[in-house]
């Protein structure tokens, strides 16, 4: 039999969301991003929420979110990306509003509008991706850098009494009586795919609810920035990282 | 229908103001000498009326996001603030120039540098007019001298904005936005539906509506030639905006020997100055850009062609002073008269500073 006799219509199994298009994509082969990407454009498409969505990219490896995925998107200056989804939201209280930041973006530049907009209890979405480095800026030191890990800028490891603590921000957000679903995700495996995208529909649903802000923290790999292949970057993960960052719901309001 | 005259704040005029032009929202946060726009947005309640959004938010970084935010929705958005807020707020209209998006933003100044004093100032003239942020960008500056205008320049500063997808501000100082006159307010004018918003904005960020092409607001642009071009179209609509928009008042300058030029409060008291001037023979006449970028070159060019010195009044060091000089090309003597810190001139120092630079020997 011929490739070309298998590759039908009837025997599809699995395609990817059209609103994923074909634009060649910048990210790393075996980064995170590209996985979590595929999420949102299949949650949208299932929610047949493509005429309503809107994202807000950050400044950071997702920058260029709006290129890969067909919904209307704004770029924000780095850090601000839950202001601008709060007044998007409150603008337009119909659309579907999320955002999309990294570390950086939204743990160090933009604590200050991440916590308040959690606590306004906003109905957006906060996509997170922690991935414990600064990827686009060449692999420096993010908050959420661990004890000991070797970046640009803290090339001997992460020192306490040098750098500070690595931060754990969303068990600080699921305090807040304005969140209503705060959860930690990953999508090293095909089931912790499958439930990361369960937890991106729950919070966008929560969003069209009315229910306050969903915060879904993906722990992410970043092969490039580690210096690993992508293989090694996900046994790194689950042995150092799902330690101080570990996987699970940290608050469900229902 | 009798005009509705009102005495109220300049702030207060300008908040009300906003709601009848029929604005969708406003993000601000608090800070003397204007803290009463939002003080007055919220105890209106819009929402409940006209349905317009009024937030305070944590800080002024998050209000002009906010506003960057709800502009590139094509909504009619705002924000105001005071000087040490306005610095905070560099960054976002840098990124709503580079966006091309049309958005109103006030400062009522107050004194600096630094946290400075609460008191009337004009020392944000160079910050707002040759572009306090990053890049080659400007804004439409419009600046008040009454009450009246702290109302109608809502509408000429939103109108203008949404003609030419740029950001248009109110630069007023402390003086105007707190002191008290007789104005008469707009009508009030429905918001706009998403409908008409499409229609008027078809780059706007609102949703792919029967699956329209999608809609990106962003200000980057990694490829160098597509940068460039960017920039010369953003250049290009200044040129428009210098040719169609320029504005000044001139009062009493077909006759003068001597001219003032001032804005804002600065030129209330100069035309009290040139009253007491002309009762003592000394034919004084005042040129008031109201348009503080795009400069009004030519009318003062013109203001001044038969004058033997140029006096400029402002609450500052010195700022305005360096575009009329380049407006009369230097070819006559300008001088400059401020004060700083606060402190605000009588008419009497004004007309006594013009005597001792020009007259007296």
């Amino acid at each position: 039999m011929e490739i070309n006799d298998i590759i039908k219509p009837q025997n599809l199994v699995y395609r990817k969301p059209s609103l994923l298009n074909d634009a060649h994509m910048h990210y790393c082969p075996g980064c995170s991003h590209g996985v979590v990407h595929k999420l949102v454009a299949e949650v949208i498409e299932d929610m047949h929420a493509e005429e309503y969505a809107i994202g807000v990219s950050p400044v950071g490896c997702a920058v260029f979110a709006y290129n890969y995925i067909d919904i209307d998107w704004l770029e924000a200056a780095h850090g601000r990306a839950t202001a601008m989804a709060t007044a998007v939201k409150r603008l337009m209280p119909d659309k579907l509003v999320f955002t999309y930041q990294g570390d950086g973006d939204f743990a160090a530049i933009g604590t200050c509008e991440s916590i308040h907009s959690c606590n306004r209890g906003e109905n957006i979405t906060i996509i997170f991706i922690n991935n414990a480095i600064y990827g686009m800026t060449g692999g420096q030191m993010a908050p959420t850098t661990l004890l000991g890990q070797k970046t640009a800028t803290c090339p001997y490891g992460r020192r306490a009494d040098l750098n500070g603590y690595p931060l754990s921000i969303t068990p600080l957000l699921a305090q807040l009586d304005g969140t209503c679903y705060v959860t930690r995700q990953s999508v090293h495996t095909p089931a912790a795919v499958r439930k990361a995208k369960k937890a991106i529909r729950k919070a966008f649903e929560n969003s069209m609810q009315a229910k306050g802000t969903s915060v879904v923290e993906i722990v992410s790999t970043c092969n490039s920035g580690w210096k690993l292949t992508p293989q090694q970057a996900n046994e790194w993960m689950v042995k150092n990282m799902f330690e101080k960052y570990p996987l699970g719901d940290l608050k469900d309001n229902g | 229908m009798k005009d509705e005259v009102t005495l109220m704040k300049g702030n207060e005029a300008l908040a009300i103001a906003a709601i009848r032009y029929g604005a969708d929202g406003y993000f601000g946060y608090p800070i003397t000498p204007q803290s009463e726009v939002l003080e007055c947005l919220e105890a209106q309640m819009p929402w409940e009326t006209t349905g317009m959004v009024v937030l305070q938010a944590e800080s002024e970084v998050a209000s002009i996001n906010m506003v960057y935010a709800g502009a590139s929705c094509g909504k009619a958005v705002f924000t105001s603030t005071s000087s040490p807020g306005f610095s905070l707020m560099q960054e976002g209209m840098s990124y709503m120039a580079a966006s091309e998006v049309p958005a109103l933003v006030i400062n009522v100044m107050r004194g600096g540098p630094g946290l400075g004093t609460i008191h009337p100032s004009q020392a944000d003239y160079f910050q707002a007019c040759k572009g306090g942020g990053h890049g080659d960008y400007h804004m439409i500056v419009l600046a008040p001298s009454s009450v009246q205008e702290m109302a109608d320049f809502v509408a000429l500063g939103w109108d203008l904005a949404f003609k030419y997808r740029c950001v248009s501000m109110i630069l007023a100082d402390g003086l105007v936005g707190q002191m008290m006159e007789k104005v008469v307010l707009p009508p009030q004018r429905p918001r706009r539906t998403e409908e008409q918003i499409r229609q008027q904005c078809p780059w706007a960020v609102n949703g792919r509506k029967d699956m329209r092409p999608k809609n990106i607001i962003t200000s980057l642009e990694l490829d160098d030639d597509k940068m460039e071009e960017n920039n010369r179209r953003f250049q290009a609509t200044y040129r428009l905006i210098e040719k169609n928009e320029t504005r000044c008042e001139l009062v009493d300058t077909d006759d003068c020997d001597y001219l003032i030029v001032s804005f804002g409060s600065t030129a209330r008291i100069s035309m009290k100055a040139m009253e007491i001037a002309r009762k003592q023979g000394i034919k004084v006449g005042l040129a008031r850009p109201i348009t503080l970028w795009p400069f009004p070159e030519k009318h003062i060019r013109e203001a001044a062609k038969n004058v033997k010195g140029i006096l400029v009044v402002e609450l500052d060091a010195g700022q305005m002073i360096e575009d009329v000089k380049l407006a009369v090309e230097c070819k006559l003597p300008v001088e400059h008269f401020g004060r700083m810190g606060g402190n605000v001139p009588t008419p009497d120092e004004v007309l006594n500073a013009l005597k001792e630079k020009f007259i007296n020997d």
